[in-house]
């Protein structure tokens, strides 16, 4: 729990980026400075008490110098709804970094990033900080269609292969079509998106043998352990518990997830 | 001239009046960093077993108009957890501690509250007899006045920490439960635990907890909260710990005028990690503002002169 902020993040912009689905950016530059990929934040929908909970999303990326932090929204209700709808100027209510993110490498390596539909958002800040240490990265990317694909800026050392699921776009097909790309130099995978792809995702690299982290989504209440409401089942040491996503979590070695 | 917060529930003193409500505050670690624990009158931990609880399978979350359902089962670290650890880290730093104890017999929670009869720190002990999302115990014996009053009975004899017994107001008569545990022993009440409810999956055509109901909580639930307060002040004028939906010092109020001598912040934590320090500020200034001396003045205030 230490270094969570709660702050009146100010709204940059909100732009529509596919249908029901919109960029949110936000000035909140202690946030910004504080949070690491995988994190995310609980953002509050507005002022009353209903909609009640605040709402988590994964930070999609940050500019620590501008200070800004950008999230990724699909409008699923009346809370996203508000948060879709926000003007800029308007100050959002926001608590975080929230939560452990994934583990990065030391140095260069050769990692995979596998995400799918909204599942991308907190793999485009991962992509970034990957790149910054100088790994290889090929990301596989994957959604409905092609207007529906949240894909990183082009950069060297980044490769994106890309399948949807109505071949609009790259292959046609759910993203772990293109899970054969993955090649023997690649040290770990990173993945975030539907409970179904991560279960097929993780099931093919643990055949493989490669290790990796995936990143999970729950509901939520409190976002800080406090609650136990969004737990999820895990393997420890033979043991089977359950981890709240919001505090041991978001993201988890991928071996300790029951998916069953 | 500040206003006297201090207040007295039987032999429970507490610096002002606003506690956290059980279950929605952990145990006061997970907060650590985000609010001055201190400041408030206790912190109420969540509900311990004997046992260390994995409580119910997941969904466990719903959010409902201005409210939420929550079926978490008791999931807990167990007793000796909290002795070794949980209640170390908040008597470090100078909390007051109310410890909340669940069992699914009367000797049960008698065993929970021997073992922390002695326990350096504590304050007071709640019973919770009312928890709606677990199969035994809680709602099963908080229903029924006999059953709640053997249960308080049987933890009177184990301990001789200041004794609170949590009540539901899923009940026929509230003010014949809090009469029976009144007899058996206990000294506060805490009214009211969350109310029994559930919500339908409408696209995927089932329940959306995984335990199908759970516990209505937020200010979707605080009228019939503040009702249950009015009638138990009304009927036994005993010590009482009002919650259901606070989310402000005017709601908070509401509950003192109906009868409440503390009040319990919950649900309102998950919207406002520092919602009970709010609170509290916000009860002293409108102290101030209405020329009101001392907190206690407004205990059961609307009732009228005639009840006071």
């Amino acid at each position: 729990m230490s270094g969570v902020l709660m702050v009146e993040a100010v709204v940059l912009n909100a732009e529509k980026v596919a249908p029901d689905h919109y960029r949110l950016a936000l000035h909140a530059p202690e946030v910004a400075r504080a949070a690491r990929p995988g994190q995310f934040v609980m953002v509050r929908c507005g002022f009353s008490w209903d909609p009640l909970l605040r709402r988590p999303f994964s930070v999609a990326g940050v500019d620590r110098e501008a200070g800004t932090v950008t999230l990724l929204i699909r409008v699923a209700g009346r809370g996203t709804a508000l948060l879709a709808g926000a003007a800029p100027g308007q100050a959002l209510n926001l608590l975080g970094p929230l939560g452990r993110g994934f583990t990065l490498p030391a140095g260069g390596e050769f990692v995979v990033v596998i995400g799918g539909g909204m599942g991308l958002a907190p793999l485009l800040f991962l992509v970034r900080e990957l790149l910054a240490r100088g790994c290889r990265v090929r990301v596989l990317a994957g959604a409905r269609s092609r207007a529906y694909l949240f894909l990183p800026e082009p950069a060297p050392g980044c490769e994106v292969l890309v399948a949807t699921e109505d071949g609009s776009a790259g292959r046609p097909g759910p993203v772990t079509v293109l899970l054969p790309s993955v090649s023997p130099e690649v040290r770990r995978y990173y993945a975030c998106g539907p409970r179904e792809m991560l279960r097929a995702v993780a099931a093919e690299m643990d055949r493989r043998g490669l290790p990796g982290e995936v990143c999970l989504e729950e509901r939520m209440a409190c976002g800080v352990g406090a609650c136990r409401g969004c737990v999820c089942r895990v393997r420890r040491g033979g043991n089977v518990a359950y981890a709240a996503v919001c505090a041991e979590g978001p993201v988890f070695p991928a071996g300790e997830v029951c998916w069953e | 001239m500040r206003p006297r917060l201090g207040v007295r529930l039987g032999r429970l003193e507490l610096k002002n009046p606003v506690v956290t409500a059980s279950g929605t505050f952990g145990f006061g670690r997970e907060y650590a960093g985000l609010v001055d624990l201190t400041r408030l009158g206790a912190v109420t931990v969540k509900s311990l077993t004997l046992a260390p609880r994995t409580g119910n399978p997941p969904p466990r979350l719903a959010e409902t108009p201005a409210g939420m359902l929550n079926a978490i089962g008791l999931e807990n670290p167990g007793v000796d957890w909290f002795l070794a650890e949980g209640l170390p880290f908040l008597r470090q730093r100078g909390v007051p501690v109310i410890a909340s104890i669940a069992g699914e017999t009367p000797a049960e929670c008698a065993a929970l509250a021997s073992r922390l009869d002695r326990a350096p720190g504590l304050v007071a002990l709640e019973v919770n007899l009312s928890c709606p999302n677990v199969a035994r115990g809680g709602l099963a014996f908080g229903g029924d006045p006999a059953a709640a009053a053997e249960t308080t009975r049987a933890v009177r004899r184990a301990t001789a920490l200041p004794l609170i017994a949590k009540l539901s107001a899923q009940v026929t008569d509230i003010v014949a439960v809090a009469r029976a545990v009144l007899e058996a022993g206990a000294e506060i009440l805490s009214l009211i635990n969350t109310l029994p409810g559930m919500a339908v999956d409408v696209h995927r055509r089932r329940p959306v907890l995984g335990n199908v109901f759970g516990g209505l909580s937020g200010p979707a639930i605080r009228p019939v909260a503040v009702r249950a307060v009015w009638q138990v002040y009304a009927a036994l004028s005993c010590p009482i710990i009002g919650m259901g939906g606070i989310m402000t010092a005017l709601d908070a109020l509401e509950f003192v005028l109906a009868g409440a001598r503390a009040v319990a912040v919950g649900t309102a934590h998950f919207v406002n990690p520092r919602a009970a320090d709010e609170i509290l500020d916000g009860i002293e200034s409108f102290l101030v503002e209405q020329g009101v001396a001392d907190v206690n003045d407004l205990v059961g205030a609307a009732h009228g002169p005639q009840e006071k």
